[in-house]
């Protein structure tokens, strides 16, 4: 019995029939989808009929600057529509002001200027009203002149940046002779305590980034920024890693995946760190941080625990040099002094929860790489040891966290 | 933090084909007045503009914005002194009949700088017209309900049960498009005010439906320069918690731009009515004057020489007063906050 066989089908494209060259077929759907959008923007509308309803005015104060006798508001239209401003009352009392353009446009910003000499430490509450009639108030818990921003406000904003980042995961990352001593089971302790520091991390991060999303006008996309943020930044940090992990195979060098782990850590942490500096300097700026020797120690000492987990992949390998630990320590440090920077000078709560959303999505990525080394002989990454080590991560954090909030 | 109140949007276009009787004259606006502005400015104020307040000197509206008083179809300066009489004629009985015309109208109107709001009106104005008789005239007033609400009028003052103006008595509720007569004696002399009576009757009030009724005594009063004042709000976001705008005659901070120009030594009679709704009181200050105060304008005895007197919603009274210096005297509500958020006002004194 013969059998024929078939020769098997032709894997290449078919031509197309009409002669066409791809690009074309590419480019005539695109055309086509241009004039129908266009179509819908210029006559489409009017088929639908007039709006139901009025015009929903949706605008929010992004930023406020207290000067003496003078509040400067920047506001955003979240809203569909453009949106006038037509006066401003401030504590039940009309107030001259001054606009930088007449309306607010759609996504469109607008700086106010108010005429008020507002007392220092009172609430005020800025009322604006729009020309439809509605009223979009501002609430300013308590009136305290915004500091400006030159060279000794910069100055302080490093110092604090420094004292709160930089020096407290340095002294934490002092932990990596110890623990090169100590055996492989305490180990494993400090990596799932490290694993559960950094959870609680992102938890605080996730609750802190709704609430400063939850200040802006949402017109960009609000707490949804934070996941935007957090998927960026994971995807991010595995594209890195793929690609330092392929070259570490070409290389083989020892140690280094040790201190390529160290890296993300660090990358992760400053990614938080950034969003702590963030949040401290725009505290700073709006009167709500008393600075002080009992802040700064609360920090210090909640902070190291961050350079205890920057090491701790580091223990039990060659030691990198010095100068490389330091990188180490400034990439999770430094990033809290441009934090206060930001944070006090150009304050936009979107762009905050943007940045918050990295920082969690760096720490997600910095767990899922830390979950292989607490893995025990039978292969669980969850044994009694390990869960003590996350429980215990977060427990010093939740305590030493007390200590600023207090 | 941030609180959006939004208002329900009525906007009314049933002006449309009804005929808007003109009951007051059109006089061009007169602009800002110039020599308050150096007035403010001496004292601390920035800006010269708007011609008041600002900073420590006191509230103010954003610099620059004026009312369109031709849009808005009326002048708050124009409404002080503006009496409607109606058409008389003398009856066989020897009395006066005296008849007014009246048309609901929505309309949106501009109360501040920018600041839009949409009435239900009588004869298109904020207050309405300001309706005067004499004593013992027989009055009859023909409503027509131009408006897409139901309205009605009712009139303060002695009258018949069904011709109260109020749901259900007499007429009752004057549909949109249809209309009603109401008659009734001039009676008791005095100050008195009418206002639709259709529920809910706090909107229907707070929208703008509300005017002056003044019944002049027989044997008359001193000649005077004449002033109507309503005292009025208006709650632009219908929340019915409070007044975003307070003023006298609807405009806020009007007689700040446009002071009322009196004589010295000249007998000057304010008819002073709070309307004012959502809010439970109202008053009036006079700066470096007393006046004297007749309740209600109901006897000619006035019972006080006060600068300052105070009013539940509906109620009035008769002020009068002679200035004895020249220049610019504030009046304002002696609520504060009413003043920084509207009622604040001033005589030219010359």
């Amino acid at each position: 019995m013969s059998v024929e066989i078939e020769a098997p089908p032709t894997v290449e494209k078919p031509a197309s029939p009409s002669g066409l060259p791809t690009w074309m077929l590419g480019l005539i759907p695109l055309a086509l989808i241009a004039v129908a959008m266009l179509a819908l923007l210029t006559v489409g509308g009017d088929t639908l009929g007039e709006r139901n309803g009025p015009p929903i005015e949706d605008i929010a104060v992004e930023r406020t600057v207290l000067r003496p006798g003078e509040i400067d508001l920047t506001v955003r239209n979240a809203g569909a529509d453009s949106v006038q401003i037509a006066q401003v009352f401030v504590n039940d009392q009309y107030v001259d002001f001054t606009a930088d353009s007449e309306r607010v446009g759609r996504l469109g910003s607008q700086k106010l200027t108010l005429d008020y000499p507002w007392q220092d430490g009172s609430p005020l509450l800025v009322s604006l009203l729009l020309s439809s009639g509605a009223v979009v108030e501002h609430e300013i818990a308590i009136a305290i002149e915004t500091p400006v921003a030159d060279g000794g406000f910069y100055g302080l904003m490093a110092l604090l940046g420094i004292y709160v980042g930089v020096i407290p995961v340095m002294l934490g990352m002092l932990f990596l002779p110890f623990l090169g001593r100590v055996r492989e089971r305490w180990l494993q302790i400090f990596m799932a305590a490290t694993i559960g520091l950094l959870g609680f991390l992102a938890v605080d991060a996730y609750l802190e980034g709704t609430e400063i999303a939850a200040q802006g006008s949402g017109a960009f996309g609000g707490a949804g920024l934070l996941f935007i943020g957090a998927a960026v930044a994971y995807l991010g940090l595995v594209a890195v890693d793929r690609h330092l992990r392929a070259r570490g195979e070409r290389a083989k060098a020892a140690g280094a995946g040790g201190f390529e782990l160290s890296l993300l850590i660090a990358i992760g942490i400053g990614l938080h760190n950034l969003g702590e500096g963030l949040a401290i300097g725009s505290a700073y700026a709006i009167g709500e941080l008393a600075l002080g020797a009992f802040l700064v120690f609360g920090f210090a000492l909640h902070n190291t625990t961050e350079g205890v987990a920057i090491v701790a992949p580091l223990s039990g390998r060659k030691r990198p040099s010095f100068a490389r630990l330091a990188l180490l320590g400034l990439i999770a440090g430094a990033p809290a002094i441009l934090g206060a920077f930001i944070g006090a000078s150009a304050y936009n709560p979107e762009l905050v929860a943007l940045l918050i959303g990295f920082g969690i999505g760096a720490i997600a990525q910095v767990i899922v790489q830390l979950v292989p080394t607490i893995r025990d002989q039978a292969g669980r990454a969850l044994h009694p040891a390990s869960v003590g080590g996350i429980l215990g991560g977060v427990a010093i954090l939740y305590a030493t966290g007390l200590l600023i909030s207090g | 933090m941030k609180h959006l109140s939004r208002r329900h949007l009525l906007l009314g276009g049933a002006a449309a084909g009804v005929g808007l009787p003109v009951l007051h004259r059109t006089v061009p606006h007169a602009g800002v007045h110039g020599d308050l502005a150096i007035a403010a400015s001496t004292n601390g104020s920035k800006h010269g503009t708007g011609g008041h307040g600002g900073g420590v000197a006191g509230p103010a509206f954003k610099s620059g914005g004026v009312v369109d008083h031709k849009a808005n179809g009326f002048n708050p300066t124009d409404l002080l002194r503006d009496f409607d009489m109606g058409k008389t004629r003398r009856l066989a009985s020897g009395r006066t009949l005296r008849e007014w015309d009246i048309v609901a109208i929505d309309k949106e109107i501009e109360i501040a700088p920018g600041v839009k709001y949409p009435a239900w009106t009588f004869n298109g104005r904020v207050p309405g017209p300001t309706l005067r008789c004499n004593e013992g005239d027989l009055l009859r007033v023909r409503f027509v309900n131009g408006s897409t609400h139901p309205h009605t009028m009712h009139f303060h003052g002695f009258h018949p049960a069904e011709m109260d103006g109020v749901p259900g008595v007499g007429a009752g509720v004057i549909e949109p498009g249809k209309s009603t007569t109401y008659e009734f004696d001039a009676d008791p002399f005095g100050l008195h005010l009418y206002h639709c009576h259709v529920g809910p009757l706090a909107e229907h009030i707070a929208r703008g439906m509300y005017g002056a009724f003044i019944i002049d005594p027989k044997q008359g009063r001193p000649e005077a320069d004449e002033l109507m004042m309503m005292m009025n709000g208006f709650n632009t976001t219908f929340d019915a918690e409070g007044n975003q705008v307070y003023a006298v005659n609807t405009v806020a901070f009007h007689y700040v731009n446009e002071p009322i120009k009196v004589k010295r030594g000249e007998l000057v009679r304010i008819y002073l009515v709070n309307i004012l709704e959502y809010d439970p009181i109202n008053s009036l200050h006079t700066h470096g004057m007393f006046f004297d105060y007749y309740p209600t304008g109901t006897r000619l005895q006035p019972n006080e020489l006060t600068d300052v007197v105070m009013l539940g919603q509906g109620q009035r009274g008769i002020c009068e007063m002679r200035f004895k210096f020249p220049g610019e005297f504030m009046f304002h509500a002696h609520k504060s906050e009413f003043a920084d958020l509207g009622w604040m006002a001033f005589f030219e004194v010359s």
